[in-house]
């Protein structure tokens, strides 16, 4: 009977310390897969602002001589910038650098855009701030900068949106995207202000990203990097659940596909003039998969990877974290195959199913994160923030 | 978040929930009998009450949406939060503000789907703050005529190239008063001034009312309360001599083109949710419904009245039944902190003093035509919906329907306590006067006038544990 007790006693202990270990263990993992975050988060900033600056010398080049070759390397140059830009929408909706109280989110990436705030519109010639030489005599980067600092009510002019209005002007087409001419920067009226606008936008947009990059550098101190790291590995966590929890179900699933998709009114989309908007569904949901699974292809091709959160869930959850992975790749597979563009996609019988189903598995997407989060005990929030 | 959770944990927290709720039982039999059970659950919106104490505890929908409608939720938040932009644009299903706004979207004056507030300095940007403006005659329906040249709200706001209506500003008055116990408190009453009025002098006799934006939740329960149970609350003639008289009242339905019970707003103007929503979208966006299909610009507003317009209307039917939708099934969170002595008590002081009598806690939700969760809830928002004569330091002397100028609708206090986390203040009553809910019960008088005398003479004590309970809420 003593020697049971003693026998049990000894299985407890050891039962008890392998506990223990298998808590550091998961402890240790978890920094690491919360390290591995901040690395993918600071290249996927280097590689946007990278092509955003490329898409500033294009910019430069087109507006010093507006030409149909110029104008086209822009808009070439627009779409390949918002590749890695799409992808760091999975690093929003906690907080963090990004759309914190006085993060840039709306000055990069505003939607919809105010276009007749702008420019000209079909049916007003005059309108914008482009052609209104009585309040704006002057196109400066100092006004932009305060027209978009009016207040809580800004209505915001510049970023991603509004260089691509700048180039491609208002879609008016269902068989193709918008048709600015390139002279529009040349002979057309107050065409120098327009390219002031341009090149302002440019610049601003290299601006804001700067900010992104130094806040996620693991050279500077100061940075948010550092401080997401040496928080409880819980809130971290809870964090990066949260961005992509959010991304998945409610900002992409739910604002950009399924309202789009209920509407079917052809331009409630977000790359509307430029007819983009399929890639912003994939670029987004690159983000979620990057994220999970640790590892973010750069744009030279090379590859930021490390532990995981799918490697801290096969710890925790292996089940959970199978069924995640299936999602991640249902999804994958489903929004790769949404037909550009989107505004006929959500219109044409075929691929509006596909949308549609799409819709469903980037919620169930959305919703597993939640019950992974669980299995930590953290809990996530997935309803769009405001 | 309720619903996402998976079933264990939902059975784990049901069982908690029945083991906390034994525990109480046992407990309060082994004390006393004094001591009453708990009346009322701390699910105060019933089955769609969630659990949620962050900034988003306002904007969660309803557990139990069905199908579609969960996916639908989502239409109506885009639309109620994305700005809108001017017309003539691509996205030509969210242009056509103003001309004269006063917002570019709902969210910006029901921030997080909570509630707005007075500006804290002149000219700060849109904070949830608007001046409705009106005539002393009434048209046929009872409702009162816009200023000739201003129409009915003041809007600050107005399209490039169109002259906004002007600048307000608020100025305040203190008025000093103490606690039976001697403690001072100071009060603040504001007067609005008008400035830079760009379409002329407003008329002589014009009334002004300011208003702040209210928390939007549980709005399909308060409109799936049974018509008859607020008649049955109503006394109008105090018959029964308790010193409180509430009516109901009647507004014209656009829809139906009858008169009939108000229950939304700060007046009890709007008969329905979808009626709230297109009035809102009318006076505050500038954005036409087919219910309100003209543009909201006076005679004199010539500018206004040419401007490009994004469609008639301007918003579709579809996408506004769809904000109805989202509305209607905003989820109220749960009572928090509801077996805490403090609360306990302060609630009990509630119901002493009578507060109760017009913020009445329980109703039952009758069949809801469209959100089946709704339906046959027990909720606990706080109202009667009903007017009452608030006296007339309140008073902002303009009729609305049946309302008098010193008549307001109680308004729902589910969700006080959660303002100052979703909106990161503490400023109550229709136009954000009162710093404080202390300030907000010793503004109460007319009607209330003895539950405020009777607050005043409480202990410091026995006030905060008042307070503590609203805060619970």
């Amino acid at each position: 009977m003593k020697r049971l007790a003693i026998f049990a006693m000894i299985a407890l202990l050891a039962l008890a310390a392998g506990v223990s270990a298998a808590d550091d263990d998961l402890a240790a993992l978890q920094q690491d897969a919360i390290a591995t975050y901040a690395d993918i988060v600071f290249a996927s900033y280097q590689d946007s602002l990278e092509l955003a600056s490329a898409l500033n010398d294009a910019l430069v080049a087109f507006v010093a001589m507006p030409d149909a070759d110029s104008h086209a390397a822009a808009k070439a140059a627009w779409l390949a910038a918002n590749e890695p830009y799409g992808q760091t929408e999975a690093y929003r909706f906690y907080g963090g650098p990004i759309d914190d109280e006085d993060g840039p989110e709306g000055l990069l990436n505003a939607w919809p855009l105010d276009e007749a705030y702008v420019d000209y519109v079909e049916g007003d010639a005059d309108a914008g701030i482009i052609n209104n030489t009585d309040d704006y005599p002057e196109i400066t980067k100092e006004l932009l900068i305060s027209l978009n600092e009016v207040g809580a009510e800004e209505n915001i002019s510049t970023g991603y949106h509004a260089i691509e209005f700048l180039l491609w002007g208002q879609d008016l087409y269902a068989d193709s995207a918008g048709q600015r001419s390139h002279e529009d920067y040349a002979t057309a009226a107050k065409a120098e202000r327009r390219g002031q606008y341009l090149l302002i936008a440019g610049e601003l947009l290299l601006e804001n990203l700067q900010d992104m990059v130094d806040q996620w550098d693991p050279a500077n101190d100061e940075g948010y990097r550092g401080a997401l790291l040496s928080m409880a590995s819980d809130e971290a966590i809870t964090k990066i659940l949260t961005g992509i929890g959010v991304l998945a179900k409610s900002e992409l699933a739910g604002e950009r596909m399924f309202v789009a998709w209920d509407n079917q009114d052809q331009e409630d989309e977000h790359s509307c003039f430029s007819d983009n908007t399929h890639r912003d569904i994939v670029t987004n949901f690159m983000g979620v998969n990057n994220v999970y699974t640790g590892s973010y292809t750069r744009i030279d091709g090379s590859v930021v990877q490390g532990a995981s959160l799918a490697d801290v869930f096969d710890a925790a959850a292996a089940e959970l974290n199978a069924e995640m992975l299936d999602l991640l790749a249902m999804a994958e597979s489903q929004v790769n195959a949404i037909p550009a563009p989107f505004d006929q996609a959500i219109i044409d019988a075929e691929p509006r199913e596909l949308v549609f189903n799409s819709v469903l598995s980037l919620q169930d997407l959305g919703d597993k994160v939640v019950e992974l989060a669980a299995t930590l005990d953290l809990v996530i929030d997935t309803a769009l923030p405001e | 978040m309720f619903r996402a959770l998976a079933p264990p944990w939902r059975f784990a927290l049901a069982l908690a929930v029945s083991l906390l709720a034994l525990g109480a039982i046992l407990l309060a039999g082994s004390r006393s009998q004094s001591q009453s059970p708990p009346a009322r659950s701390h699910l105060l919106g019933g089955g769609t009450t969630i659990y949620n104490e962050t900034r988003n505890a306002f904007a969660q929908p309803a557990p139990g949406l069905e199908g579609m409608q969960e996916l639908l939720f989502f239409v109506g938040n885009s639309f109620f939060n994305q700005n809108w932009v001017t017309a003539p644009a691509s996205t030509t299903a969210r242009d056509g503000l103003g001309p004269l706004f006063n917002a570019r979207s709902c969210a910006s004056c029901h921030f997080k789907d909570g509630r707005g507030r007075p500006p804290e300095f002149d000219g700060e940007a849109p904070t949830g703050f608007l001046v409705r403006l009106s005539l002393r005659e009434r048209d046929l329906s009872g409702a009162s005529l816009p200023e000739p040249n201003y129409g009915g709200q003041f809007q600050d706001s107005a399209l490039e190239r169109i002259d906004e209506e002007g600048d307000f500003r608020l100025r305040y008055e203190t008025i000093k008063g103490e606690f039976a116990d001697g403690m001072p408190y100071e009060l603040r009453k504001p007067a609005i001034e008008f400035d830079n009025l760009a379409y002329g002098a407003l008329h002589p006799e014009v009334m002004t009312s300011p208003r702040v934006g209210a928390q939007l939740i549980g709005l399909g329960l308060l409109e799936a309360i049974p018509e008859a149970r607020l008649l049955q609350l109503a006394d109008p003639n105090d018959q029964d001599g308790d010193g409180i008289s509430g009516r109901p009242n009647y507004v014209r339905d656009e829809v139906s083109q009858r008169q009939v019970i108000g229950r939304f707003g700060w007046k009890a103007n709007q008969p329905t949710i979808l009626q709230q929503a297109a009035s809102a979208f009318h006076g505050d966006l500038g954005i036409t419904t087919s219910i309100f299909p003209q543009q909201n610009c006076s005679p004199v507003q010539l500018e206004c009245q040419r401007a490009i317009h994004g469609g008639e209307p301007e918003i579709s039917d579809d996408d506004l039944l769809k904000v109805a939708l989202y509305l209607s099934s905003l989820a109220v969170p749960a009572q928090r902190d509801f077996d805490d002595p403090q609360v306990r008590r302060g609630e009990r002081l509630f119901n002493e003093i009578r507060c109760g009598a017009c913020h009445v806690d329980t109703h039952q939700t009758g069949i809801h035509p469209s959100i089946p969760a709704l339906s046959r809830q027990t909720i606990h928002p706080f109202t009667d919906l009903l007017l009452h004569d608030m006296g007339e330091g309140l008073a902002d002397a303009r009729q609305d329907f049946e309302a008098t100028g010193r008549e307001w609708r109680t308004p729902p206090l589910w969700g006080i306590g959660m303002i100052d986390v979703v909106n990161r203040h503490s400023y109550f009553l229709h136009d954000g006067r009162a710093r404080s809910l202390t300030e907000a019960i010793l503004w109460h008088a007319g009607e209330a006038e003895a539950s405020k005398t009777a607050f005043t003479e409480l202990s410091a004590t026995d006030r905060q544990a008042l307070i503590a309970f609203l805060e619970s809420l």
